[in-house]
């Protein structure tokens, strides 16, 4: 009992005096979900090469990153923030009170979200006004808004298949639910010229309107993972599940993307921008830690470098639409330069 | 007494026994039932393992292919006399991929070849480079190596994916089944135990990925709050129980306790952040950090579990050693507490278990995260099992679905191993009167 108070003892006391923070030698960032598999893959190259400790990423979730990128200057704060979006001007304000001047973004890549379906089924092919007619919550019926009555896709179109509509997606949480509303739904919603009215007069209630899915069961919240929604859609084939492109790649014998206005979710379409349902992939960088913590210069430069965001680099393997050659030489320059966002 | 068994008439004792009839069914109904529900129990506890063992006992074997491999100086680009630094830059994967070439010397040109070295795994070089830096002789030398193959022949080659090409979802194409299936006749093709899997950390690579670095993680974050809450947790417990006046404010403490036991784990998580990392500016992702959020969240368990344990011993021992002359202090280091120990140990056992399968506070405090070194202390960054088995359940690579059970698998082990030292202990310490 006495040794045990005493090892306590020890145990609290270097808690208390060792662990005050000291430099760090190895890079730290957090942020999206949809970024960890590029991230850590990069991190892991750079941290074989030898020089530098393998980087610690972090998966909170893009807005949990730039909250904890924004926080201020310092070792304990991240490095790079991890982004399935671009940072909200809001973001960057409460950067600039922590006293994060200078953030450097760097656009990576794209990535598709796939709206499939179980093998055993036929494939879908839908547009994206039929998507909105059957997931929002309020639908425009004859010039009105109204809770959404489908049950059916045949009831939104005849050539639409007599099955139930049931979707399995992400919860608000998730950034591929956000990009899903923004690509999706809002263009949906557009379709109608009363919601496109609405826009005009009332951008809140506009924002509501594609922004609200249904509540009465259609759409299924399925967690954020998106491995669970593949197996659920293998026990229910009528069902479409929402989830990120390379899901669909790993899963390709069991699962196939539905054809949202008439292009296929394939790796072809969606880097030459044919499919509509993709979103820019980022990173961002405070400027004020390069040069202080070791190594930030050269992960952006393994990051940057065509043997992984390349047309055949390893990021492709895991799933990364890479962006087209221009467009990656314009983004390459602008990492090699480490220029700072305009403000 | 007999008068009234004769005065009995027929029909009563009818009724008699058929009540105590009615009254034996009901006991057998009620055992039955209770037999039912360990069935049921069992029954769903043995579903639950076997489906974590059928699905993650594969991925504690690696589809492995033995080369003959001739460590050309020319292909890895340094000397036998090179520095360690110099030598371990060598293209050691080059050096793979060209064993793999002169097994198929009629494969030829640059797509081709490069589908076949795609067979092997981008660690294949990692063992290569062990045997030249233990002994840099070897160079210039031919053994035979046992290489890692890719994720996608190993996923095939355990028929989770679809050996024939044509079949859509196949991630072999034609030529390279072919490659496969001539080096599965030649003999060269087996599993064999993945000891990459139970001695490295975390990977992107599923066939580099191991969960020898979350081991070391969770062990620092238990060992850190078995260490703080078991001592803070007796102590409270005995005095509140032995010396404690029964006041107000005792009453308002047990009140705490006992709500703070329901308090919902990430609130913790949210504490720790606050209070460790922002107050006392301890590093993120530290096991140290986790075993202090993770001891804020068993001590109520422990002290609960302590005090009943406490009220359990007899009174009688309490007043033998005071009448004995002992000191109140002699009394419980001496008496009560030994008796006390092994129910004090049941109740740190549960909380060290629900210790070890947290993860929501830790996301707060940073240790949901990629870490591919393994954890030297506990305030090396770190992660713990659930949240590798969190993060692999996540990951859209196929041959991590079996990886995460087989991290699951390694997260019940560690719980066995934990249950059994308490057993021990509990034994050790158990005494009946």
């Amino acid at each position: 009992m006495k040794k045990t108070l005493a090892v306590a003892a020890i145990a609290l006391a270097t808690v208390s005096f060792g662990g005050v923070a000291q430099a760090r030698d190895q890079i730290r960032m957090a942020g999206s979900s949809t970024v960890y598999p590029f991230s850590t893959s990069v991190a892991e190259q750079f941290g074989k090469s030898g020089k530098f400790k393998t980087p610690v990423v972090e998966s909170t979730g893009t807005g949990g990153g730039f909250k904890l990128f924004c926080s201020g200057v310092g070792p304990d704060f991240t490095d790079i923030s991890n982004a399935s979006r671009a940072i909200k001007s809001s973001e960057l304000e409460m950067c600039a009170k922590n006293g994060v001047g200078e953030v450097i973004e760097i656009k990576f890549g794209y990535d598709g979200i796939a709206l499939a379906n179980a093998k055993k089924h036929d494939r879908y092919s839908l547009t994206r006004k039929q998507i909105f007619q059957a997931l929002a919550k309020n639908v425009p019926v004859g010039g009105k808004l109204v809770p959404n009555p489908y049950t059916t896709w045949n009831q939104i179109d005849p050539s639409l298949p007599n099955d139930k509509i049931e979707v399995l997606g992400p919860p608000p949480t998730s950034g591929t639910r956000d990009a899903f509303l923004e690509l999706v739904m809002e263009h949906g919603a557009l379709e109608f010229p009363e919601i496109k009215e609405l826009k005009k007069t009332d951008e809140k209630a506009f924002k509501a309107a594609f922004s609200s899915l249904r509540e009465d069961g259609v759409y299924i919240d399925a967690g954020e993972n998106d491995n669970l929604i593949v197996q659920k859609l293998e026990t229910n084939p009528r069902a479409l599940g929402i989830f990120g492109y390379s899901y669909l790649e790993q899963n390709g014998d069991k699962i196939q993307g539905s054809i949202i206005d008439g292009s296929e979710p394939t790796f072809d379409n969606i880097a030459a921008g044919k499919y509509v349902v993709s979103r820019p992939l980022f990173f961002y960088v405070k400027k004020a830690h390069v040069g202080q913590i070791p190594g930030i210069k050269e992960y952006v430069a393994e990051f940057t470098s065509e043997k992984a965001w390349g047309t055949n680099g390893y990021l492709v393997d895991k799933g990364l639409i890479p962006m087209p050659d221009a467009e990656r030489k314009e983004w390459a320059k602008k990492a090699a330069d480490m220029a700072p966002m305009a403000k | 007494m007999t008068e009234m068994v004769e005065q009995t008439s027929a029909p009563a004792a009818d009724a008699v026994t058929s009540r105590l009839k009615r009254r034996y069914a009901a006991e057998r109904r009620f055992q039955f039932m209770g037999m039912a529900a360990i069935a049921v129990a069992l029954g769903f506890l043995a579903l639950l393992l076997v489906s974590i063992f059928a699905k993650g006992a594969s991925a504690f074997v690696q589809t492995q292919v033995q080369l003959e491999v001739t460590f050309d100086a020319g292909i890895l680009g340094v000397a036998p006399g090179a520095d360690r630094d110099t030598l371990a830059s060598g293209d050691y994967l080059g050096l793979a991929k060209a064993a793999l070439w002169s097994r198929f010397p009629d494969v030829s040109g640059r797509a081709e070849k490069r589908q076949l070295a795609a067979l092997l795994s981008p660690s294949a070089g990692d063992a290569l480079r062990d045997m030249v830096l233990s002994d840099p002789n070897v160079i210039g030398s031919t053994r035979k190596v046992w290489f890692p193959v890719s994720d996608s022949v190993d996923m095939t080659n355990k028929g989770y994916l679809p050996r024939d090409p044509a079949v859509e979802g196949a991630r072999l194409n034609a030529a390279q089944m072919g490659w496969l299936q001539s080096l599965e006749d030649g003999g060269v093709l087996t599993k064999r135990f993945n000891w990459q899997f139970v001695t490295t950390g975390d990977s992107r690579d599923p066939t580099q990925a191991g969960v020898w670095g979350a081991v070391v993680g969770s062990f620092y974050s238990v060992l850190v709050t078995l260490l703080l809450s078991f001592p803070l947790g007796v102590a409270t417990a005995v005095y509140l129980e032995e010396f404690a006046p029964k006041n107000r404010w005792t009453d308002l403490i047990e009140v705490n306790i006992n709500n703070l036991a329901a308090v919902p784990s990430i609130v913790f998580g949210l504490l720790g952040l606050a209070v460790f990392l922002a107050v006392f500016g301890l590093p993120r992702s530290a096991p140290m950090v986790g075993g202090l959020v993770l001891t804020l969240m068993t001590l109520p368990t422990i002290i609960i579990a302590a005090r009943a344990s406490l009220k359990a011993v007899p009174p009688s021992i309490r007043e033998a050693a005071l009448g004995m002359g002992s000191s109140k202090l002699q009394m419980v280091t001496d008496h009560v507490l030994p008796l006390a120990l092994p129910g004090i140990l049941t109740g740190t056992i549960l909380g060290m278990a629900r210790a070890l399968g947290e993860s929501a506070p830790l996301l707060m405090i940073g240790m949901v995260a990629f870490i591919v070194d393994v954890p030297s202390g506990p305030m090396d960054p770190a992660t713990v099992l659930p949240v590798q088995v969190y993060l692999w359940a996540d990951s859209s690579e196929r041959a991590f679905v079996e990886k995460t059970s087989a991290a699951i698998i390694v997260l019940l082990l560690f719980l066995a191993v934990m249950n059994l030292a308490a057993i021990l202990l509990r034994k050790k310490f158990e005494r009946r009167w």
